[in-house]
């Protein structure tokens, strides 16, 4: 054990040794110090550039650009942090303590400004300037995005999505939640196994059920679509799932309750795992029925996580992209919700004012859900 | 302790769910080693009929796939991309996780109120912005704020993108956890004298590792399955593309050819599934722990 206070043998406690004096703190040394502090991050600021240019590079070994590119990207960020807090150190003590905080939440903060303060306000911005972002049209691109056929057509679908989605896959969630409770057995695997569609990609997910919905006229070769193999073992005729409109929308729909059930199965579950016990034993010996139980007991106490889970499920219906986005053409098929038609107007009709106004109306859609969001989470620390 | 046990109801009703939700990827993996001209005259499930027969199977989409098909280069690239993606939000999340916790500075309540509320803003509304600043810097009144960095199709563009994207949840996240650890750790850590930045490396990073690990699982998958953010800043070149753009580019080119479709397709599910079977107890405990209430 080691002590900064000398016992003299006597077994008296001396006041202790005066500190030796700070090697460090010499002016040269200080000097040496700030040098050191402010070179390291220009070089490695150099170091990273020069690696971005060698990234660019085409035709480099493809291992060995993701290799420099993984070591660059993981190692740059420890580099950053520890960088940052060498130049605290050199601080004089009494600022240390005050300015570290503000080398810990610098970068996120840096970072948030950057990608997504600055982005927001740059993006209304755009949204009233024409598509070259020159000049400034006023209220055209809204105008355009509440009356135009497409537009419109994709405001009605996504109102769908955000409704239909998380309806169905929340009331599934719940209703096998509540049966897989009772499973005696293999209830862990169930579950896995719906929630497993979570952890493939919409683009996977588009390309599973495009198969399952493969349609092949009568008479053009066999349907090696599941759906409508059943159709035709049925006696019934194939059919172009999803060419019809407007039923192709619902067979999109279903790509993405099939993904996102086992998400709200998953935390409704736990809920329903967290009703105690005595309070539906009491109901039962009562003689309330199954029903009676689940109507009255279960829902009201697990009713904040299902709204919980409905609007997450509600703002990523909101995002839908990737799905329509990969079928095809969705302006030829009436699939178009707003994501998707904001990227088509950005990238594919190469006009910013569009596309930034369309991404307003998706942030106006939102902005209720944030509030809630900030509300709630005030609530929360005023019980802290 | 009694919880009722169902009978043959709920056991016919889950297990009829059970396979309603799981055939349609069984369908996909049963065709992709198919050969070509089984799978485009017969259904996939013909095959179960036959499953010891050697005709009935191949690995030759497979291999197409990852050759001709880019595929082998498009998964290098999307460890590429998701990786760092993954490491650099939950490191500088922690950070500022740790920060809004346990240290004191001025604005710091609103700053973290600012967090809550950048959660819920769609990536959308960031897009565009972000674009045209990896391609033209940013000036304001003359002066330039960024310079042109030319990132739009880099690596470290889409990084730096994914990150800024995913630090809101992170941070919250995060925050909610570390802020959860228990003061006397940390009073006593700072009593014998160690600085924040210690206390952080040597105590919080340790401590945290269930809630950083569900964590970067999370956003591992959310980006690997990605196709937005890499359509917009990584672009759709041979050399860069991720796996979801050469998945979404065979659609668009290769639309019929279930052979070689069901093959890339289990190419860029193999990881996730995998990622997915071995810590799915993590990635379900970091569900649960912020949504459940009561």
């Amino acid at each position: 054990m080691s002590s900064s206070v000398k016992t003299p043998p006597t077994g008296q406690v001396l006041a202790p040794d005066p500190p030796p004096p700070d090697p460090a703190s010499g002016p040269r040394r200080a000097w040496l110090r700030l040098a050191g502090a402010v070179v390291v991050p220009i070089l490695t600021a150099l170091i990273l550039w020069a690696t971005l240019d060698f990234l660019r590079k085409e035709g480099a070994n493809r291992f060995l650009v993701v290799g420099v590119a993984l070591v660059v990207g993981v190692l740059g960020v420890f580099f950053l942090f520890w960088s940052m807090n060498r130049v605290v150190e050199w601080l004089p003590a009494r600022f240390r303590e005050s300015a570290r905080p503000y080398v810990f939440v610098g970068p996120a903060l840096v970072i948030l400004s950057v990608f997504l303060i600055y982005p927001v306000i740059n993006t209304i911005l755009i949204s009233f300037k024409d598509a070259r972002s020159q000049d400034f049209v006023g209220v055209e691109n809204f105008r355009f995005v509440f009356t135009d056929e497409s537009m419109l057509r994709a405001i009605r679908n996504t109102a769908g999505w955000i409704v239909l989605v998380p309806l169905v896959a929340v009331t599934i969630g719940i209703v096998f939640a509540t049966l897989a409770d009772r499973l005696r057995r293999g209830e862990a695997v169930a579950k896995s196994l719906i929630f497993l569609p979570m952890a493939i990609s919409f683009v996977g997910a588009a390309v599973v059920w495009r198969f399952m919905y493969s349609f092949r006229p009568d008479g053009f070769g066999t349907n090696i679509g599941l759906l409508n193999a059943i159709k035709q073992g049925l006696g019934q005729e194939p059919v172009p799932w999803l060419q019809q409109n407007p039923w192709n929308n619902l067979m999109l729909m279903v790509i993405m309750v099939w993904m996102q059930t086992g998400f709200a199965m998953i935390v409704l579950s736990a809920a329903i795992k967290a009703i105690p016990d005595e309070i539906v034993e009491a109901a039962r010996i009562d003689g309330a029925s199954e029903w009676r139980v689940f109507r009255h007991i279960t829902i009201p106490t697990i009713f904040p996580t299902v709204v919980v889970v409905t609007t997450y499920m509600v703002i990523n219906a909101l995002k839908v992209f990737d799905i329509v986005f990969v079928m095809g053409n969705a302006e030829a098929q009436g699939t178009e919700v707003i994501a998707e038609r904001m990227i088509r107007w950005f990238f594919i009709g190469d006009h910013n004012g569009r596309g930034a106004a369309i991404a307003v109306v998706l942030f106006l859609a939102v902005i209720p859900v944030m509030i809630w969001n900030v509300r709630r989470f005030r609530e929360q620390e005023s019980i802290r | 302790m009694t919880r009722k046990k169902g009978g043959w109801f709920v056991r016919i009703t889950i297990v009829a769910v059970v396979a309603l939700w799981t055939i349609p990827t069984l369908g996909v993996l049963i065709s992709s080693l198919r050969p070509e001209e089984l799978v485009n005259s017969t259904g996939w499930w013909t095959s179960l009929a036959h499953p010891f027969r050697g005709a009935e199977w191949t690995l030759e989409n497979y291999r197409t796939a990852l050759s001709n098909g880019g595929f082998g280069n498009a998964f290098l690239n999307s460890m590429a991309v998701a990786i760092p993606s993954t490491v650099i939000p939950v490191t500088v999340a922690a950070f500022a996780a740790y920060a809004f916790s346990w240290m004191d500075f001025r604005g710091r309540h609103v700053m973290f109120v600012l967090v809550v509320g950048l959660m819920v803003v769609p990536l959308q509304m960031a897009l565009i912005p972000i674009l045209r600043l990896y391609t033209g810097g940013a000036t304001l009144g003359g002066v330039t704020l960024i310079p042109d960095l030319n990132l739009s199709g880099t690596f470290l563009g889409v990084w730096l993108a994914h990150t800024g994207f995913g630090l809101p949840l992170a941070v919250y996240l995060l925050r909610n956890y570390i802020g959860s650890l228990p003061s006397s750790i940390i009073e006593s850590a700072r009593i014998d004298g160690a600085d924040h930045f210690t206390i952080f490396w040597r105590l919080i990073i340790p401590l945290s590792v269930p809630a950083l690990a569900a964590f970067a699982i999370f956003q591992f998958l959310w980006v690997w399955n990605d196709l937005l953010i890499a359509y917009v800043f990584l672009g759709g070149s041979r050399e860069n593309r991720v796996l979801t753009i050469a998945l979404a580019d065979l659609v668009g080119s290769r639309g019929e050819n279930w052979h070689l479709l069901t093959s890339a397709a289990f190419l860029s599910m193999s990881l996730p599934l995998a990622v997915f079977f071995s810590l799915q107890r993590y990635f379900v405990r970091g569900l649960t722990a912020g949504s459940v209430k009561g």
